[in-house]
């Protein structure tokens, strides 16, 4: 089970964080301090996985943005970096060619598509196209109200 | 901000101003993103969000704001909040947005509460209402809406109110629904497991749902299910088998496909349970040995997601009862893993390693150069799980080096991080991990280097740190202290006693009072309590009735260093003036130029003393390198086994040997080298032996075969590398000996670009000599070789001696002349790709330049020249049972043109360097 997914810039701002477990406010900023030095301090050409405490970090970097994921013991790393990939792939084909000011603008979008893929920090869906439909259910819903009706389709 | 996000804003608004009801909406929100962007400052950014906030703060409490700019208000709360500023008056109105808000502003109303609100948050009993309302809703967006987020932030006891309905959604006809009403079910039963208990039966209702979206989300709840008690589920094993062999098959449909692997999350799945059903269980086992082989064959594709389900395929295979056929493919596996390129994938195959072991140690064996190496990897990550490894294979043998091994890699933290510490909360924690971790255990050096690294910087940068540590420390004493190591108590009570004073929240009597717990721990030694009563003292007055009690309790220890601790703490305590005058602060100053001593050392220069030089440079300069500077080869034969010289019937494992003595023996000695004498071995150069292509027909391949397993020659190309080896089998020694020459060849094939092949060639045994010959084959040039190892042997049964030789080879040695017409010459010359030209020196001093020149190479080198044509000769020879290499030489002027040609890259450069020595030492 993931315990958080963490999105964060080269400069080490966040840019979206999931928590799949009940943490305080104080933690949470901890570990996202945390998360940021240790996964930005890696070097190339080093593997995508870090120890800490006792979880295991899956961290894989896309142009600019670092996603960054905590597994259990038990979880399957190669298995939660094609999850981290399965996430870029579906903000790709709902931005369109996704960069990161896409995620630092619609962020409450890239929020949604997240709780169509995980939920309680499990895969929910993995088929692309299911998720991509109810994305599209829930958008529908703006159509049909004015100020969405110039939405581009994705 | 980098020049691409710079470049992207300025394109942003036509961006947005296409979008023209939606602008209006993010334009706020694009505006505190595109100025924060634009600060330079953290300062800068406080204030401007301090505004942005206070702004919020009234529009959210005007009556007029509709709700259509509340959930444009709330994306902005959620912004500062990401960015670190609390917004939390606007949670109650993320929650009001969710329960009045249409289906857009519920959206991101739910959103704002799953991401403000915690499990346990007081607000969230608002929000109960609003979520059993959206179950209810026969809209299904708002059904999935409630869902998720009941899933997200719903605790413990607000369970009881939402589970009949979300159990209800379990027979809905939108799978979606169903798909999420398992998650949330699985997310209770993680949270309260009682709640959930009477609803197993439609979980396997929801197993066997048709759409395979929710059965695989049911696997999530079965998996933890069995993990708790496999045997009540065993009967479900041909169920699990069934779903596999179809996913396997292809049989979903293909929106379920990743990178085109058939639904690979739901097979990692499937291969998890059966292997908690398989798991010392024959019986089960069997039924899924068929479906666990096929996933071995059809993960074939070179993707990550294949070698995921690999992965867990092998573990499954070693997990469950074992088929040996299924063992070895696993293992194969792991091998393809480990040796993989990819550092990701061989991490997981370290990991896997790590967990195969456990059930068969002797498969570390087959791996050990590559468990070497990665000891030695750039990587944290690697390396540490390498310990672990180690960890696993741990035994009587080998414990002490693996355990030295751990210790050198704890050890290499604190000088890590002393270096390169990203940051003062992460050094403060690494250090509190090395202390606590490898305690006592550490250097001497470690805990005081820690210290002075604290103490040396200066106040204001510092302080940062000493404040982190000192906050650190104080959370540790909150905790269990007993285990903690004693020089981890010692740092932690100097660093309190020296910059408790900085943090300025600290309360001195809570400071105090977890030093004096300390005290009163039994497992504290006497020396800790020294630093702990030191820590007291410096802690400024003030608290004189703590102190005091303190003293009064100690007065009466059965320690005298404590009971006079203890007296002058209560002196000081008393008396201030005195406190003052011994204790003031940042009183130590050192002189670390030995500015004192200038005049001494001017004068005893002036006498004629040699200057003072550090003891690096002195090293340096006593110790010449007498190693040539590159390709240095040793070669270690390191374990030659030739047993009994003296009685070959008492040979151990030589039926083969023994039976071919005889004949043996009555081979003609003429023309094979003695190595051994009266006097023992004699240490000789064995690699230019007989060449290994043309072996000696009168050797049996019997006896050839037999000594070349007792006679391990364990070829290796540099010295690091022999560490290595030495190290290996150290590491592995008791795992699995039979193996050990597989192992061997093994070893020379991982890893080595430059390899030298042993092979023995014969053994020759009369009563008291054993002739052992070796052919050393080169497959990449180097100048030079050195070759050393160790024979043993056994003048009697249980008395081993041993006898080291070494010695040095180059290229030359390994030079044969290659026999060709000058018609194959000219084929071959057009097939080679690498050459190299040079001009040498020309040998003038007889008649024929050229041809005198050549044959002094051919005598040095064991060339052979092919044809002399006028100015121009062309002359072969190759490698010892390797590559070839042709020269062309030509006279010009005073020089010899020569020209190489070989299929190996490296192979002219070498001749030609031999050649040059040879013409330059004629």
């Amino acid at each position: 089970m993931m315990h958080f997914l963490l999105l964060f810039s080269r400069q080490g701002k966040l840019r979206l964080q999931k928590w799949f477990l009940p943490l305080p406010e104080r933690e949470r900023k901890k570990i996202v301090k945390d998360m940021t030095t240790m996964v930005l301090a890696r070097k190339p050409r080093t593997c995508n996985f870090l120890h800490w405490k006792d979880l295991k970090i899956v961290y894989k970097r896309y142009a600019s943005l670092y996603f960054c994921c905590a597994l259990e013991n038990q979880d399957n790393e190669l298995l939660a970096l094609e999850i981290l990939h399965r996430y870029v792939e579906l903000l790709d084909k709902y931005f369109g060619n996704v960069c990161e000011l896409d995620i630092i603008f619609n962020f409450e979008k890239a929020y949604f598509i997240l709780d169509e893929l995980l939920m309680g920090g499990e895969i929910q869906e993995t088929s692309k196209l299911s998720i991509v439909k109810s994305i599209e259910a829930s958008d529908m819903l703006q159509e049909t109200m004015e100020e969405y009706i110039s939405k581009p389709a994705f | 901000m980098s020049d691409v996000v710079e470049k992207t804003l300025t394109a942003l608004p036509g961006l947005f101003e296409s979008q023209t009801g939606a602008a209006k909406i993010t334009n706020r929100l694009r505006q505190l993103i595109k100025s924060i962007t634009e600060l330079t400052s953290k300062h800068e950014e406080e204030n401007l969000i301090k505004r942005e906030l206070s702004a919020i703060k009234e529009q959210v409490s005007s009556p007029n704001t509709t709700m259509k700019q509340m959930r444009e208000i709330m994306v902005r709360a959620m912004y500062c909040e990401m960015l670190g500023y609390d917004a939390s008056f606007t949670y109650i109105h993320a929650i009001k947005l969710a329960q009045q808000g249409g289906v857009l502003e519920k959206r991101v109303g739910y959103l704002a509460v799953s991401l403000f609100l915690n499990e346990g948050h007081e607000l969230l009993l608002l929000l109960v209402n609003t979520v059993l309302k959206d179950l209810q809703s026969t809209n299904l967006i708002e059904v999935c809406m409630a869902l998720t987020v009941v899933a997200q932030v719903f605790p413990k006891d607000m369970i009881p109110a939402v589970l009949p309905l979300v159990e209800d959604k379990l027979s809905h006809p939108k799978e979606i629904i169903r798909r999420k009403a398992v998650l949330a079910l699985y997310k209770f039963y993680l949270i309260a497991p009682n709640q959930v208990q009477h609803i197993h039966a439609k979980f396997c209702k929801a197993l066997s749902d048709k759409d395979p979206g929710v059965m695989a989300s049911s696997l999530h709840i079965y998996l933890q299910l069995i993990r708790e008690s496999p045997d009540s589920y065993k009967d479900l094993t041909g169920s699990f088998v069934t779903i596999l062999k179809q996913v396997l098959g292809g049989k979903l449909p293909v929106d379920f496909n990743y990178h085109s692997v058939p639904a690979p999350w739901l097979q990692i799945q499937l291969l998890r349970i059966l292997s908690l059903l398989g798991k010392e269980d024959q019986s089960t086992s069997e039924l899924m040995y068929e479906v666990l082989d096929e996933s071995l064959r059809r993960a074939e594709m070179n993707h990550n997601i294949t070698y995921a389900i690999l992965y867990e395929c092998v573990k499954a295979v070693y997990t469950i009862h074992p088929k040996a056929e299924l063992l070895e493919k696993a293992a194969r596996c792991i091998g393809n893993f480990v040796l993989s390129p990819k550092i990701n994938l061989k991490y997981l195959g370290l990991k896997a390693l790590t967990y195969v072991v456990q059930h068969d140690a002797k498969l570390a064996l087959q791996h050990q150069m590559t468990i070497i190496e990665c000891l030695d990897h750039s990587d944290f990550t690697i390396k540490r799980e390498t310990l672990e490894l180690l960890f696993r294979i741990t035994n009587a043998q080998n414990v002490t080096v693996i355990v030295e091994k751990m210790l050198d890699f704890l050890c290499y933290v604190p000088i890590k991080t002393l270096t390169f510490a990203p940051d003062n909360s992460w050094f403060i924690q690494t250090m509190n991990d090395v202390f606590s971790i490898g305690g006592d255990l550490l250097q001497q050096d470690d805990p005081n280097n820690f210290l002075r690294l604290l103490a040396e910087g200066k106040p204001e940068e510092d302080d940062q740190l000493r404040l982190y540590a000192v906050e650190s420390y104080l959370t540790v004493l909150k905790g269990h202290t007993s285990h903690l190591p004693q020089c981890f108590l010692q740092v932690m009570s100097w660093v309190l006693g020296e910059y408790a004073h900085l943090q300025e929240s600290v309360d001195r009597r809570e400071v105090i009072r977890l030093l004096t717990q300390l005290l009163d721990q039994r497992s504290v030694s006497s020396e800790t309590r020294v630093w702990i009563l030191s820590a007291l003292t410096k802690i400024p007055e003030g608290q004189t009735d703590l102190i005091l009690d303190l003293a009064e309790s100690l007065s009466s220890s059965q320690d005298t260093v404590l009971r006079q601790q203890a007296q002058e703490l209560r002196h000081l305590s008393q008396d201030s003036q005195l406190r003052e005058w011994v204790l003031v602060e940042n009183s130590c100053a050192v002189d670390s130029s030995l500015s004192f001593l200038d005049g001494f050392v001017s004068e005893a220069l002036a006498a004629g003393a040699a200057p003072y030089k550090p003891p690096h440079q002195r090293q340096e300069e006593l110790s010449l390198n007498l190693e040539p500077y590159s390709f240095s080869l040793p070669v270690s034969l390191s374990s030659c086994s030739i047993t009994d010289r003296q009685s070959p019937t008492l040979l151990s494992v030589s039926s083969g040997l023994s039976g071919n003595s005889a004949e043996l023996s009555t081979l003609i000695l003429e023309g094979v080298k003695r190595v051994w004498g009266k006097d023992g071995y004699l240490p000789q150069k064995e690699a230019t032996a007989p060449p290994v292509d043309e072996p000696s027909a009168a050797v049996q391949p019997a006896s050839q075969q037999e000594a070349a397993e007792r006679i391990e020659p364990r070829p290796e190309p540099s010295t690091q590398n022999q560490d290595k080896q030495q190290l290996a089998s150290s590491l592995f020694v008791g795992l699995g000996v039979g193996s050990s020459v597989s192992l061997v060849r093994k070893l020379f094939y991982d890893g080595f670009t430059a390899s030298l092949r042993g092979n023995v060639m014969d053994c020759l045994e009369a009563r008291s000599t054993s002739v052992c010959h070796y052919a050393l084959l080169m497959d990449d040039p180097h100048t030079n070789v050195s070759l050393t190892g160790t024979v043993s042997y056994q003048t009697q049964p249980g008395h081993t001696n041993t006898l080291p030789f070494s010695g040095t080879l180059s290229t030359a040695d390994f030079i044969r002349p290659l026999v060709v017409t000058t018609e194959e010459y000219g084929k071959l010359w057009l097939s080679l790709s690498h050459d190299v030209k040079q001009n040498l020196k020309l040998l003038t001093d007889a008649g024929d330049p050229l041809r005198t020149t050549l044959n002094a190479l051919k005598d040095a080198l064991q060339l052979h020249v092919v044809d002399i044509i006028g100015s121009e000769g062309i002359v072969a020879c190759r490698l010892l049972s390797g590559a070839p290499c042709l020269l062309h030489c030509r006279v010009n002027g005073a020089a010899l043109a020569m020209w190489l040609r070989s299929p190996h890259p490296a192979l002219p450069d070498f001749i030609l360097y031999h050649c040059q020595r040879a013409l330059a030492h004629h």
